[in-house]
């Protein structure tokens, strides 16, 4: 009985999610100049900070601080390295498909992650566990909030 | 009508126990019998553990299940006697006012207080505690001081915070110990004469401490203050009576008890409640209205606006009185047991990390963390394996602060957990660390 439910739970706790969320990437302070927002889910106290300077569109640096679960963690750490040199049209972009990967099968069709973050793909497990969702789409709503100028965001 | 008060009492699926019966010393085992009653059959009295895929639950202290006799006085009122309280003319109403009236009196008995009178419904611990800063924390002035401790749940903190605020109130904070505990030693410099109230927990919710509450509240009322204590945690485990621990509020969750949630209580001492003057205002606190003013009913009705959630409330008081008829100091006995028994496994599991008093000075609550994991994690694997935990900062961020805690696992017992139970979470603790194995 634990072997399936091991087996099960391993498709959500994949050894690279793990790995990203005990060796994050993009981890700690920018310096100044930098803008930053921080993001709370009170469900779990989960607290993030995100930190980014943009060169006219693009965002040139961005990192990220905090405490929490090895899926918020990793997410923030694989989100910090694929947004990087981005768009803010084009980070938009990938926050759609990131969330609709997170919400199901079905939201992941219609708005699929390009080819080259398929590496993303590790948190379509949150999937199964509606409870979980919301530590990896954390990072993200806290990503968005910086761009808006918005100095929170919560998962609420 | 003059038979209400026995259809709203336990009904007669709740077995009661011959206190004369002499029980054996260990209880853990489903067939052993606490009096009239087994272990088996007092869970039997939980229809939650009749569903088949009911989990391992150790989450009684956020909310307990349910006992069968409160779900039957809700439903028994409900199709038998329901109409609004202290209005109607009519038979109806005036049987569904007995019962609830009887509900006050059973929760009046069940904490010892010497008049139900001191009993106010309210929807839980944190609108009792809102109450008591609404109306006595209104007569309070500028420069007045309230202690408060670092152990509590945030709704025995906030209101304080935003009544200091609204009154220019000063909070005095009665810090713990690295094992979260609360010395009387502490308490005593923070005393003085503007001191006006001590609010602070009876049981720690966060880590299951059960705290010197008599002695706090004598302390504080030798320096002239008045005391509130939550008693969220405290009434599903140990015996009160506000009687003995003398503070002048005590306030509790039904849902935390075996009984629906949306009602609680706050217990407050007749001559004080006496001088507070209404928080909210509606129908059911007055005796008169006209357009320019109202005068106030005499307590609790005073602090009692509007309609109150009758079916919980008559719920509550049948459980109170269920629990009255069990033999308590057994059961209390054999959950520690249980609770000593899931201490003691998960404290000798590598890589867990138990925190607290230890099972000696607590009630049946403790927080742990795994060494490579997060609690959130962990409470995944342990969900996944059917056992249920809370996990978080259990609304006490000042107490997990003061340990250098973000956040833990919890696990809580109640009347329907065994050893089994304990045994289980152990081992899923246990499995759970070697998954997350680095
Ligand atoms: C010690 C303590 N106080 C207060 C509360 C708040 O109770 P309620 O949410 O029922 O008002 C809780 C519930 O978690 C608690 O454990």
């Amino acid at each position: 009985m634990h072997d399936l439910a091991d087996a099960e739970l391993r498709q959500l706790y994949q050894e690279s999610l793990l790995h990203h969320s005990r060796h994050p990437c993009n981890f700690g302070e920018l310096t100044p100049p930098m803008r930053e927002a921080r993001g709370y889910n009170p469900l779990c106290g989960d607290k993030i900070t995100v930190q980014l300077r943009e060169t006219g569109d693009r965002l040139e640096a961005i990192a990220f601080s905090g405490s929490g679960c090895a899926i918020s963690l990793a997410s923030a750490s694989l989100m910090t390295e694929a947004v990087k040199g981005m768009t803010r049209r084009e980070t938009e972009e990938l926050f759609a498909a990131f969330t609709a990967l997170c919400l199901g099968a079905e939201q992941a069709r219609a708005t699929p992650l390009p080819a080259r973050h398929e590496d993303l793909n590790i948190f379509a497990g949150v999937r199964e566990y509606p409870m979980r969702v919301k530590c990896a789409t954390l990072p993200w709503h806290t990503l968005r909030a910086v761009l808006e100028q918005r100095e929170t965001a919560t998962t609420e | 009508m003059s038979d209400l008060s026995q259809s709203v009492t336990p009904s007669p699926t709740a077995k009661t126990a011959a206190p004369d019966e002499s029980p054996k010393k260990t209880l853990n085992g489903a067939g052993e019998k606490i009096g009239a009653v087994t272990v088996a059959s007092l869970r039997d009295e939980f229809p939650y553990f009749a569903d088949e895929n009911a989990v391992v639950y150790l989450d009684s202290a956020s909310s307990a299940q349910k006992a069968r006799v409160g779900l039957d006085a809700m439903n028994d009122l409900y199709r038998h006697h329901y109409a609004n309280v202290h209005r109607g003319a009519y038979r109806l109403s005036a049987e569904s006012t007995a019962a609830f009236e009887n509900a006050r009196r059973q929760i009046a008995r069940f904490l010892d207080a010497e008049n139900s009178r001191e009993i106010i419904f309210t929807r839980g611990t944190t609108e009792a505690i809102n109450l008591v800063a609404g109306s006595l924390g209104e007569q309070m002035s500028p420069g007045d001081e309230i202690i408060v401790s670092e152990l509590e749940h945030h709704s025995n903190l906030v209101p304080w915070q935003l009544l200091a605020e609204r009154r220019k109130l000063k909070l005095r904070f009665w810090k713990i110990d690295a094992r979260a505990r609360l010395a009387l030693a502490d308490l005593a410099p923070l005393l003085g004469a503007r001191t006006r109230l001590l609010a602070m927990t009876h049981v720690s919710n966060a880590f299951g401490t059960i705290t010197p509450a008599a002695e706090a509240a004598a302390m504080a009322r030798d320096a002239g203050a008045l005391v509130l204590i939550d008693g969220a945690q405290a009434v599903p485990h140990l015996s009160v009576s506000v009687r003995e621990l003398g503070a002048d509020f005590y306030a509790f969750s039904g849902h935390k008890l075996y009984a629906p949630s949306g009602i609680g209580a706050l217990w407050g001492r007749g001559e004080v409640l006496e001088t507070m003057p209404p928080w909210q205002g509606g129908g059911e606190m007055i005796t008169e209205v006209s357009l320019a003013r109202s005068l106030y009913q005499p307590p609790p009705a005073r602090f009692e606006a509007g309609t109150p959630p009758i079916a919980e409330a008559v719920a509550l008081g049948a459980v109170c009185e269920w629990l009255m008829t069990l033999p308590r100091e057994l059961l209390r006995t054999r959950l520690h047991g249980i609770f000593a028994r899931a201490h003691e496994l998960l404290s000798a599991t590598a890589g867990v990390e138990v925190y607290g008093a230890g099972v000696a000075e607590s009630a049946p609550t403790f927080s742990f963390n795994i060494a490579d994991a997060h609690p959130h994690d962990l409470a995944t694997y342990l969900d996944s394996h059917g056992v249920a935990v809370r996990t978080g900062h259990h609304c006490a961020q000042p107490a997990l602060a003061a340990l250098g805690l973000e956040a833990t696992a919890r696990a809580s017992f109640g009347l329907y957990n065994n050893t089994a139970d304990a045994e289980r979470l152990a081992e899923t603790v246990a499995a759970a660390a070697n998954f997350f194995k680095r």
